[in-house]
């Protein structure tokens, strides 16, 4: 009995001494944890923290990225031959100079002298040819695709390269920026991307990090941070707490309670999210159907007392497809054309033949938590004129394959946002037969002025008919049309040079840090 | 011996059985990983093409036999999202599970003996309930709300540890096991106080035994009995219950591991089950279960080893 | 140990008890209504207007603490009583009749064990989408190899006692001596599996709703407050004391009631 006691013991002991000599190793290794750095310490390197609440668990292949938390990061990575500014102009990247034509049919660039890719390769019109042939050929976004097959001719001439469309698009240059230049043979993209950018890919942990270095052969001005470590949290809640008790220099994206609830002596920077947030509802199913039941919602919904509910009021309404960054087409009249009237939608409802209100289903993407909150909002104003709604949570790839994909639903809250900087990102969905309609719209007077918009060369026309567009579907309730998210950024003073751009990136190399 | 070979072959048709189940399980889940993969904007000819280089075409189970040869060779297959191999996540954060788990073992182990043998071997009536009630109130705390309290507390009052600043042991060990003595305190405490409870009862009743009469009798002093006698027969059922404890530990980190966001496969598992990333999940889900699965064997072969009798059942 | 009192067994029932009489007020009155937001008092503390405090949307915490154990133990209730029954029927048959289908059964409830019981909780809820029944379902299908396993045993040791071999003799069917003369014999380790078996089932629905795939907003089980109530740690630490304190209660008062009930048993 005792040689069994002792064995056990012995076996326990074995254990107990695989942990000890993972605690003996402790004294080998210097300590790196201070590289973390802490807002109230002082700074060890010319580099910042930030969190982010997703994992870029994409391929990181410049055509094959997804997730929006991934561009975000890999914006800082890739360049165009014209890249997007804080203003939302398109700016000389990869090329140095570019040349519209008066019919604009042929671009012509000029490859900027110098560009070195991030494997200290020198990048020529040969990477820029197969760049945009591999773009065209292998993009999971379709909307490049489709501009790219309007390529009649594409060809270099010494440093220049020409491309030729077989109609004019006003849009030409956003689809440009998204052909990430690339080297021509190199096939580790999906795992160790190479690119042109003021920072180069370093290494990523999966869930643990990703860890951006600073481009030192960047032709520009290139970045003043040396690093940039991406921490993931995958969790809003550890997110905020990590970020509360100052391991952080930078986390974007924060809810308006996050802010309120930060001790610590953060920079707060508000901005706005540049989405369409709406309760979308299916145009194609009971009682959707009926126009007049849409309305009623509308009016039924209080706009300003869900911001005042989820974001102490901050956020802006925007009453269409259209944020307001978009400056050009955003009309805020449009927001306030269905004041909250309790009455006047009880009325509509009666009219379209339901007096005794109508129960339905709010399905909602679980990993955003401003949409939840929303949606929670929702069925309590909605109970005040005897619609019962309810929710329903799903993950976001259930989320994409039965509501966005399938259109197996009834109503939606969620966000759209564009891909590219033109009103035609926003607004090309809701035609009647557009794959991306999710909501099966279906309005002939709606696709004809789309149409006549896609074809109007001049600027002015298009927008004025772009403008029509909101119009149409603010008059027949596509939606019911909420806001645009209020974006919070938190960041330690000591960063500077923080800006929001008007789509969902942040360039790192404009931060600096100041003693 | 013969005992043992039994046991193996039900270890391995249990195993067998997990990695079928774990199989097709995610076969039948809504939800295409195409879709997470190319996104809301792909074509159709894109998705199917995907499809067919992930070998998503072929009959289920012809896809199973496949993905268990590959497995049986070490090649857990390509994660979808990632783009990496399977095994090369996993090596990467298997450890920092296994580092958990190891450690509210060692605490369970270190902490719960001697305690369970004071409060086991003193009398006092007192005592005897205070240490009952403490034990029934610590089992009833959910190991994520002693989690969310130990961040609360350690976290934002005392300011003695950043919750969710977490460091690999890549990059450093000592600061790596420093971060994971609250969640491995988190997950140990309640299990403490069950090995408690169940080492005392057990010394309690060795006491009443006649052998300890005896041996009083004898003139033989209370430590003495104690240390020569009892403790080794009271032991032996909390042994096996350690053994078993090792099992839940592993299942317990699921939930920590969320609380305190350490990077380890419970976080990778729950990602991959909502991206559909089916390499990843089947892989960890396999490990997992076998792990679970073999920590029970070896319980059950300790139980032989330390109580032969055993074997008569 | 002769003639102490059963201080556990009293002190369960009363914190049970009280605990079910909330739970039932609960169900027909609230001091607000649980979903029922107010803008003007968000993260009130805790105070006679609002006991426990309000949460990041002016509800009453206390309202929803009471709403949210009332759907916890509902949830319970229905896992454990699918899960009781489904293994008696299984566990019964399988220790009674013993043989090829016993093994399969014995097997098959191993490998489910084997599996960690979230995962397994996860996939149900992923195929059949979030939503109180579709808890109830994988939580309960989860609890039937436990219960299962008990009775199998129990009905195995019976099987061989004398008076069953007598009943038998006597011509006494199958059905007659499994639910009339073994089953009677299972209810002591019965009654304290139930006890054992309610209290991890509202951890588990806790811990399902803490991982966010539970009860569904604006709705509220103790689980999702919760994890809710991570955010606002710092701030509105009472938000996570006061939902984290009302799920110890509830199943401390069952833990001790079921210390109690073996106690009484050893007697």
């Amino acid at each position: 009995m005792r040689k069994q006691i002792l064995a056990v013991f012995l076996a326990m002991a074995l254990m107990a001494g695989l942990l000890c000599g993972c605690g003996g190793a402790t004294t080998q290794t210097p300590a790196a944890s201070d590289e973390t750095t802490n807002s109230s310490g002082a700074k060890h390197a010319n580099e910042i923290v930030v969190g982010i609440a997703q994992d870029p668990d994409d391929s990181l292949d410049p055509y094959q990225m997804v997730a929006a938390g991934t561009r975000e990061v890999m914006f800082n990575v890739f360049e165009g031959l014209v890249k997007p500014n804080a203003d939302g102009d398109y700016v000389c990247a990869v090329a140095s100079d570019y040349e519209k034509s008066a019919d604009g049919l042929t671009y012509t660039f000029t490859l900027r002298d110098g560009v070195v890719f991030h494997n200290g390769q020198g990048c020529t019109v040969e990477d820029v040819l197969y760049s945009f042939e591999t773009c065209a050929a292998t993009s999971v976004t379709k909307a490049v695709v489709t501009a790219l097959s309007a390529i009649t001719d594409i060809h270099a001439e010494g440093n220049t390269i020409i491309i030729t469309l077989d109609a004019p698009n006003p849009d030409f240059l956003s689809y440009v920026s998204s052909v990430y230049i690339v080297p021509k043979g190199y096939d580790q993209q999906a795992t160790a991307p190479v690119g042109t950018g003021p920072f180069r890919f370093a290494s990523r942990s999966v869930q643990e990090n990703f860890i951006l270095e600073r481009n030192e052969a960047y032709y520009g001005q290139g970045a003043s941070l040396d690093k940039v470590t991406y921490k993931i949290y995958e969790d809003n809640n550890a997110l905020f707490t990590a970020l509360n008790s100052g391991a952080l220099d930078l986390v974007a994206h924060l809810t308006v309670d996050q802010v309120n609830n930060l001790s610590n002596g953060y920079q707060v920077l508000e901005g706005t999210m540049n989405l369409v947030q709406a309760l979308y509802l299916n145009n194609a199913v009971a009682p959707f159907d009926n126009e007049l039941v849409r309305q009623a919602l509308c009016y039924a919904v209080d706009v300003d007392a869900m911001l005042e509910l989820t974001a102490d009021g901050h956020g802006t309404k925007v009453g269409s497809s259209m944020y307001p960054a978009f400056g050009k087409y955003f009309d805020p009249a449009l927001a306030e054309k269905y004041p909250h009237d309790v009455e006047k939608a009880k009325e509509l409802l009666k009219e379209a033949g339901y007096e005794n209100g109508f129960s339905f289903t709010i399905t909602v993407p679980s990993n955003y938590q401003p949409h939840v909150d929303t949606a929670v909002v929702l069925v309590e104003q909605l109970k005040e004129v005897g619609v019962t709604a309810q929710i329903q949570q799903v993950e976001w790839n259930t989320w994409l394959s039965d509501v966005y994909s399938a259109r197996n639903f009834e109503s939606t809250v969620c966000g759209f946002d564009a891909s590219t900087l033109n009103a035609s990102a926003m607004l090309a969905r809701w035609v009647s037969d557009n794959g991306k309609n999710m909501i099966n719209y279906s309005n002939p007077q709606y696709d004809e002025v789309f149409a006549q918009a896609q074809a109007a060369a001049d600027e002015a026309e298009q927008t004025a008919l772009y403008k029509q567009c909101l119009e149409i579907l603010s008059d027949t309730a596509a939606n019911v049309y909420l806001q645009d998210l209020a974006d919070f950024v938190a960041i330690n003073p000591a960063v500077q040079g923080f800006t929001f751009y008007p789509l969902y990136v942040i360039d790192m190399s404009l931060l600096s840090i100041v003693e | 011996m013969k005992y043992f070979i039994k046991k193996s072959c039900t270890l391995i048709i249990t195993l067998f059985i997990v990695s079928l189940l774990a199989f097709l399980a995610f076969q039948v889940i809504p939800g295409d990983p195409t879709t997470a993969l190319l996104g809301t904007e792909a074509t159709a000819e894109a998705r199917e093409a995907l499809r067919q280089e992930l070998g998503l075409d072929q009959p289920v189970l012809l896809r199973y036999f496949d993905w268990l040869l590959n497995f049986l060779h070490g090649d857990m297959g390509t994660s979808y999202n990632y783009r990496m191999p399977v095994a090369d996540m996993l090596s990467d954060k298997l450890p920092i599970t296994a580092i958990l788990t190891l450690m509210s073992f060692a605490f369970t182990v270190v902490l719960s003996i001697p305690l369970g043998i004071w409060a086991g071997s003193t009398k006092s009536r007192a005592l005897d309930l205070g240490v009952t009630v403490l034990d029934q109130i610590i089992m009833s705390v959910p190991q994520f709300f002693l989690g969310m309290l130990a961040c609360y507390v350690f976290g934002n009052l005392f300011r003695l540890f950043v919750p969710g600043n977490f460091v690999s042991y890549t990059v450093s060990w000592g600061a790596c096991l420093g971060y994971m003595v609250l969640p491995a305190l988190a997950i140990a405490i309640p299990r403490i106080a069950m090995t408690v409870k169940m080492l005392r009862s057990s010394i309690q009743t060795q006491l009443q035994q006649d052998y300890v009469r005896t041996s009083r009798s004898r003139g033989s002093g209370r430590s003495k009995i104690l240390r020569r006698h009892v403790l080794k027969n009271a032991l032996i059922p909390v042994i096996t219950f350690l053994a078993v404890s090792a099992a839940e530990i592993m299942t317990g980190s699921i939930i920590v591991e969320q609380v305190f966001t350490i990077p380890g496969i419970s976080r990778l598992l729950l990602a991959s089950i909502s991206n559909r990333d089916f390499p990843v999940v089947q892989a960890i889900v396999v490990v997992v279960a076998a792990w679970i699965v073999i920590v029970n064997f070896v319980a059950d072969l300790l139980y032989q080893l330390v109580d032969p009798r055993i074997r008569l059942r | 140990m002769k003639k102490r009192a059963n201080v556990f067994l009293w002190a369960g029932g009363i914190l049970s008890g009280l605990m079910l009489c909330i739970i039932i007020l609960g169900y027909f009155w609230t001091p607000y209504d649980p979903t029922a937001m107010d803008p003007k008092a968000k993260f009130c503390a805790p105070s006679l207007n609002h006991l426990l405090g309000t949460d990041n949307f002016g509800r009453d915490i206390f309202s929803r603490v009471v709403d949210g154990a009332g759907t916890s133990f509902f949830i319970a209730l229905c896992v454990v009583a699918i899960g009781c029954l489904a293994g008696i029927l299984i566990g019964s048959l399988c220790g009674y009749y013993g043989g090829l289908p016993d093994l399969i059964l014995t097997r098959v409830c191993d490998s489910i064990t084997a599996f960690p019981a979230f995962l397994l909780a996860l996939v149900i809820v992923t195929v059949a989408g979030p939503g109180t029944e579709n808890i109830i379902l994988a939580l309960g299908i989860l609890f039937i190899p436990s219960f299962a396993r008990i009775v199998r045993s129990e009905f195995a040791r019976c099987r061989e006692l004398n008076y069953i071999k007598s009943a038998k003799l006597m011509g006494a069917g199958g059905m007659r001596i499994m639910f009339r003369h073994i089953l009677p014999n299972t209810f002591p380790v019965l009654l304290s599996a139930v006890t054992i078996g309610f209290n991890n089932a509202v951890l588990s629905e806790a811990s399902m709703s803490f991982l966010g795939i539970g009860i569904q907003p604006p709705y509220a089980s103790l689980g999702s407050m919760l994890s809710d109530s991570q955010s606002f740690l710092h701030s509105a630490p009472w938000y996570a004391l006061g939902t984290g304190g009302a799920i110890v209660l509830l199943i401390l008062g069952f833990s001790l009631l079921s210390e109690g009930l073996q106690l009484k048993g050893q007697r």
